[in-house]
């Protein structure tokens, strides 16, 4: 008796190796792919407990606070089902039925599919629970009305996991499912309507962020941030350490990088960046037209290069070449030239930081010069770099300077 | 380093000694702790100032802490006094708060957790010279407000609600009054005893 019995648990024991090792697999996988969703950004709060939620989120139509995705069996997650979790990422739906306000990316996380759900469901499932109650939206008549998302899903929601296209590489397909799914690039890059949608057809088209003023430029054009004419180096190392030969990324997109993009593997990243050049089109120069009178333009422009020489030159170069990567080259930079100048006048303005990532630790920043320099100087010095050395920008008013002073910082 | 933190100097100056602008507090010298607290709270939200919060958002904390030393370990002169507009009898209101507060409205004397000689110690207590009176005064106003906060106990913030909008322009006042002293580097960690538990200075 008590042999077989040391036989049995010998068994188990056995068994249940293998089965715990590929937990541990899913889970770890689970946990690399919250990261490429950035699940964090959102779902924690600044100095709260990982994946708690109750981080505010500013809307155009009111505050939205996240949920808390910890296996909290009253507060959080923890007394759903597998299912539950598929159908909220694919469908926007609570395990009750009830519809998720699209600030929630399922529109784009529609496209994950079931076994990678599953894989992040195992990641959620083996997390610290952590007791905190959901805070409730202030979101204002009418869309506090979760009904009227009804007719929001019917304009610009279809379900659907990704499907390959059988006429593209491996590669291009693994980045097209991360950029459209788990990357939700959409979310920023794609024009968004005064009913916070986006159309597929406008699909990476670029927009300004709503709340945030910053401009997510198009992906695909190379006029913006279309990578079309990029090696697949600068991609991958702008989007793993947040700085390359060519520029780097401020704002919400080193959020990006800092949370998500630097934890993915070189693989990932290749795949994206072979996405993203495949979609980047070679749009025709249209002639730059400028809203100012010539006159104007031309005053602004020796203005701008008293200010640029005097302030700019000595990180920037004196024709604009930088010293990349850390002092990003303006002369050919498409985040300077492109049609909005909401971002230049910005990083005027406050200057920025790239993130601390593992590839590029202790980032230098840009100063801020809002305190220095007066909104006709703002103005000539970015209508400067966006017309000189090449550049084919236009140029950009004292009241657009003024405008960006008082943008959100948040 | 120093071309790294440049992003800072337009308002905080190239080695931290501050600008013209009176809002914008000199960095150099104080305690590398309290500087890496500061720079804690404002990338985490605890400090509110849109612009700092903006620009260290994305920064890791090994990064923020040899930002603080940076400044930390950076001696230029302590500015020349300026001249006050206020009266003798508000600079000796603003002496007796500093050196000796007002037990009957349990206000302790700020010398006794910022030192004797208002030098701070190492390693979280900041010292009170070379600030601007404004600087001093929108800072004790933050802690009232609760725009600016600190590890518990927030000790900051029990004091600054003890004090009165005169009492703030009178000590802030005769603080930029004092002349620099010889030795202007922060007192050794537990030189002497804090009359109450601080969060920013552990025993």
């Amino acid at each position: 008796m008590a042999g077989s019995s040391w036989a049995l648990l010998l068994l188990l024991a056995v068994l249940a190796k293998p089965v715990q090792a590929q937990d541990n697999d899913t889970i770890a996988r689970g946990e690399y792919l919250a990261r490429a969703g950035d699940c964090v950004a959102c779902h924690t709060a600044p100095e709260g407990p990982l994946f708690a939620g109750s981080r505010a989120m500013p809307t155009p139509f009111g505050t939205i606070y996240s949920t808390n995705i910890t296996p909290d069996r009253e507060t959080g997650i923890g007394k759903w089902s597998a299912d539950d979790f598929y159908r909220t990422m694919h469908n926007g739906r609570f395990p009750d039925g009830g519809l998720i306000y699209p600030a929630m990316p399922f529109a784009s996380y529609t496209k994950v599919t079931r076994a990678d759900c599953d894989a992040i469901f195992a990641y959620l499932k083996s997390i610290p629970p952590v007791s905190q109650r959901n805070r409730p939206n202030d979101l204002r008549f009418p869309y506090n009305n979760r009904q009227l998302l009804l007719g929001w899903r019917t304009l610009f929601f279809t379900e659907g996991e990704y499907k390959n296209d059988a006429t593209k590489s491996a590669e291009w397909n693994r980045g097209a499912y991360l950029v459209e799914g788990l990357g939700h690039c959409g979310m920023c890059h794609s024009p968004i309507n005064a009913l916070g949608g986006t159309s597929e057809s406008e699909a990476f088209r670029g927009g300004l962020i709503p709340m945030q003023n910053w401009y997510a430029p198009a992906l695909t054009s190379n006029r913006e941030a279309g990578l079309g004419d990029w090696s697949m180096k600068d991609i991958a190392d702008l989007l793993k350490t947040g700085i390359s030969m060519r520029g780097a990324v401020y704002g919400p997109m080193a959020e990006v990088v800092h949370n998500s993009l630097q934890y993915l593997t070189d693989e990932d990243i290749r795949a994206m960046g072979v996405y993203l050049k495949g979609i980047a089109e070679h749009s025709p120069t249209p002639p730059p037209v400028s809203p100012l009178p010539s006159a104007e333009s031309s005053l602004l422009v020796s203005l701008g290069k008293t200010v640029y020489d005097a302030r700019c030159a000595n990180c920037h170069g004196a024709r604009g070449e930088g010293k990349p990567p850390h002092w990003p080259p303006l002369a050919g930079n498409q985040s300077i030239e492109m049609e909005s100048a909401v971002n230049p006048i910005r990083m005027v303005l406050n200057g920025g930081y790239p993130p601390s990532t593992a590839g590029n630790p202790k980032p230098y920043g840009m100063p801020p010069f809002a305190g220095l320099l007066s909104d006709n100087e703002v103005a000539a010095v970015v209508t400067y770099i966006r017309t000189s050395w090449g550049n084919r920008g236009t140029a950009v008013s004292a009241r657009d300077a003024n405008q960006l002073r008082s943008a959100s910082l948040d | 380093m120093a071309a790294r933190v440049e992003a800072c100097t337009p308002c905080h100056g190239d080695k931290g000694q501050g600008t013209n602008d009176v809002y914008f507090p000199r960095l150099a010298g104080k305690p590398a702790g309290y500087l890496y607290n500061q720079l804690l709270a404002f990338r985490n939200g605890r400090r509110k100032y849109p612009p700092m919060n903006y620009l260290l958002e994305f920064l890791s904390d090994p990064y923020l802490q040899d930002i603080a030393n940076y400044f930390a370990s950076q001696h230029p002169p302590l500015p020349p006094q300026a001249a006050t507009e206020v009266s003798q009898q508000v600079l000796q209101h603003g002496e007796a708060l500093v050196t000796r507060g007002d037990a009957a409205r349990a206000i302790t004397a700020c010398a006794s957790c910022h030192g004797p000689a208002l030098t701070g110690m190492e390693p979280g207590i900041p010292g009170l010279l070379g600030l601007r009176p404004n600087y001093v005064s929108a800072q004790l106003g933050a802690w009232r407000y609760g725009t600016r906060t600190a590890k518990a106990p927030d000790c900051m913030q029990i004091v600054a609600g003890h004090l009165t909008e005169a009492d703030v322009t009178a000590l802030a006042a005769w603080l930029a009054t004092r002349p620099a002293p010889e030795n202007a580097a922060p007192a050794p960690k537990g030189a002497y005893a804090l009359p109450f538990p601080c969060g920013s200075e552990p025993n």
